[in-house]
């Protein structure tokens, strides 16, 4: 087993046992799905939403070249700088460089999966910058040197007891648990760090091809101060980002809110398309964006999963996922977690290391009805399950499928073995859930379904004769 | 080769073997703003219609929404609010609205259109703008750096107050799209923002608080 393939198992072991977590998960993810529900009902038609949404993001993508060199042009008609990087580390270094030659000492940065992908955070400590995540959940979870527990609610695993504990520890100042007094202590000490920031790094949700425009949606307007403030602006973005025109954006912005958080249109979505113009009282002098292919392009040049580049990174697949709800975000080990997480992992990552993830599924196929552009998730899974398994297949399924053919093709054998098999679960509670029992590693956490009483085909000939 | 050519040009290689089409689609032609307004919220055709949903889902998102009977009403709203809030100091730009706003109010008025203090923009409690329009489809305001003051004064002081003019008020997304295209292209301002209620966030037990980092408070004022 890998060491990934290790951790990953023990850390779901832990958690699925973890009953409060389960129930923190739960509230949270059952008040998110009434607020979907509603506000996807005010669509007319969110079928057709869905069709014209791929349909969109399938031009996008199939002609990414072109949508690329469009909006790169348009960002630099206005000064804007764009940088292209291929992989994770020369995205870091590009920013490094850029804020040292600035002599940029604190950083600003708001909530950017892309960032957490690159460990940005990490490559700028070790320059000797002071970055600040300035999401509240990002903020939080930044405090207790955790990763975010999903792409959307990085905190969503804490209690109000534990944000007052991780304040009272690490910033001297939490009044009480409550929510609006918690959250006033965080605008508190971000607030002076705006205004005291050299720079702002911010991510992206879509790239607006045809005018050069970045859209970012938020609902705190910390991106917008991040945005508004410092001197330096910084934007990492992915190159599958792209939509490929702006009035795109009057499909995909609520959309997003909807399946994203219930919501039908997020707080604050802002277009950047630029360092400040003339005439222009404020905004940062300088603003770079930052292409990042980092493996995109593999993803791209298998044709069958290329529509996984067409995820807009809402979170509805992690929130319907009942695998997700029972092993928790941080269990995946990795940036993406959830389905899309199981999904672009083997590939970014390798499959050897991460084909585990694909078998972290029921194949219920929740997360494919609820991915707003359509992606075929499921069928990606399983298609994942089946690369790794022609690749190495393991001894025991193969000694498993040897012993089980003749079985399923005799008749004889297959009778003997099902009636010999209910009368073993007769016997079966005497050593049931003891190191004796033979199904340990199944019952052990999971009930063992009953085998039918009557057979079908007993069934059959009983009721034709 | 740049690091642009080569991920260029892998982009090329991998697009020489096309994908399926998702969803079982056939053919994927680009929406047009018609297909959009068919799967959209519906709003509804008259004006009524428009500035009742706007009121209705500034409601819901905790904006205050007044409609103001003519631009006179307008001085003694603002004085009104200055009286229940205490203000001491009020941020605006130069505009035509916000100049009425802001002349009788008989407290210091930072303005920003040449530059200012951040500082100063951050101890004041009230920011007073303009905007490009209001879409009443979301019940959204929206503003860019060249209409309403800048990048902060819409997002730092803790109350922002948005004026508007009726015309100002379009139906839905796809009108709110065009209208940025038409007004702009392809000299866009460098920030343009649609604004949806007050700074939210639900973070902590995804309990609703409002003022996470931007205004606590959102009013409309449509005169
Ligand atoms: S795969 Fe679909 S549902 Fe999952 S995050 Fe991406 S867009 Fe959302």
């Amino acid at each position: 087993m890998t060491t990934a393939a290790a951790k990953f198992k023990k850390d779901v072991r832990r958690v699925t046992a973890d009953l409060r977590h389960r129930r923190i998960i739960n509230t949270a993810l059952d008040g998110y799905a009434v607020k979907r529900d509603q506000k996807k009902s005010l669509f007319q038609d969110w079928a057709e939403a869905r069709r014209l949404a791929a349909a969109t993001k399938y031009e996008a993508i199939n002609s990414l070249d072109r949508c690329l060199e469009q909006f790169a042009r348009g960002l630099e008609s206005r000064g804007a700088k764009v940088h292209w990087a291929s992989t994770g580390q020369q995205a870091c270094e590009i920013i490094v460089g850029i804020l040292k030659e600035r002599n940029a000492r604190s950083v600003v940065k708001s909530k950017a999966m892309t960032a957490e992908e690159i460990h940005l955070n990490e490559a700028l400590a070790r320059a000797g910058l002071d970055v600040v995540e300035t999401d509240l959940g990002e903020f939080i979870v930044q405090l207790r040197d955790e990763p975010p527990y999903h792409i959307v609610f990085p905190a969503m695993h804490l209690t109000r007891g534990e944000i007052q504990e991780t304040f009272r520890k690490r910033l001297g100042d939490a009044p009480s648990d409550n929510p609006e007094e918690l959250t006033m202590v965080a605008r508190r000490v971000l607030r002076q760090k705006y205004i005291q920031a050299d720079a702002g790094i911010t991510g992206a949700n879509f790239a607006v091809a045809d005018v050069g425009l970045i859209s970012l949606t938020e609902n705190e307007g910390n991106a917008r101060l991040t945005g508004a403030l410092p001197r330096t602006m910084i934007t990492l973005v992915g190159i599958e980002k792209v939509v490929p025109r702006l009035e795109d954006l009057a499909l995909f912005l609520p959309m997003l809110a909807t399946v994203g958080a219930g919501q039908l249109i997020s707080g604050y979505n802002t277009l950047y398309g630029g360092p400040r113009q003339p005439g222009e009282p404020d905004g940062p002098e300088e603003y770079h964006v930052v292409l990042l292919d980092n493996n995109r392009t593999r993803l791209m040049a298998d044709a069958e999963k290329r529509d996984t580049l067409h995820c807009i990174r809402c979170g509805s697949c992690l929130n319907v996922c009942p695998i997700f709800r029972n092993i928790g975000g941080h269990s995946y080990g990795t940036t993406y977690c959830g389905p899309i997480g199981a999904v672009l992992t083997p590939v970014l990552r390798g499959l050897e290391e991460w084909k585990h993830l694909p078998y972290a599924s029921s194949l219920c196929g929740a997360c494919t009805e609820a991915c707003p552009v359509g992606i075929d998730l499921h069928h990606h899974l399983l298609e994942h399950r089946r690369a790794a398994a022609s690749a190495k297949p393991s001894w025991w399924q193969k000694l498993a499928f040897k012993l089980f053919a003749p079985v399923a093709a005799s008749k004889l054998l297959w009778a003997l073995v099902t009636k010999s098999g209910r009368l073993g679960q007769k016997l079966h509670p005497i050593v049931l859930g003891t190191r004796l029992d033979p199904a340990y590693v199944w019952t052990r956490t999971r009930d063992l379904p009953p085998i039918a009483k009557t057979s079908f085909k007993e069934w059959w000939r009983r009721t034709r004769s | 080769m740049t690091e642009r050519e080569n991920i260029l040009s892998r982009i090329r290689d991998a697009l020489r073997v096309p994908a399926r089409r998702p969803l079982g689609m056939t053919e994927t032609p680009l929406p047009k703003p018609e297909d959009h307004r068919r799967v959209l919220p519906k709003v509804g055709p008259s004006e009524s219609d428009r500035l009742s949903l706007f009121a209705s889902n500034a409601e819901e998102l905790r904006a205050r929404f007044v409609v103001l009977p003519a631009i006179e009403a307008l001085e003694s709203e603002m004085r009104s609010m200055r009286d229940a809030e205490g203000w001491t100091r009020v941020a605006s730009h130069r505009g035509e609205l916000t100049d009425i706003a802001c002349a009788k109010l008989g407290i210091p008025v930072l303005l920003t259109d040449g530059g200012y203090d951040k500082n100063d923009l951050e101890a004041c409690q009230v920011g007073v703008t303009e905007c490009d329009a209001l879409i009443a489809q979301t019940g959204s305001v929206l503003v860019s750096s060249r209409s309403s003051g800048g990048r902060a004064l819409t997002v730092l002081p803790p109350h922002h107050i948005v004026l508007a003019r009726r015309s100002q008020l379009v139906a839905d997304l796809p009108e709110a799209m065009a209208l940025v295209r038409q007004k702009h292209h392809p000299n866009y301002p460098s920030m343009i923002s649609i604004i949806t209620g007050p700074s939210r966030t639900g973070d902590i037990e995804r309990i609703l608080v409002l003022g996470a980092h931007g205004p606590k408070k959102l009013t409309i004022l449509l005169i």
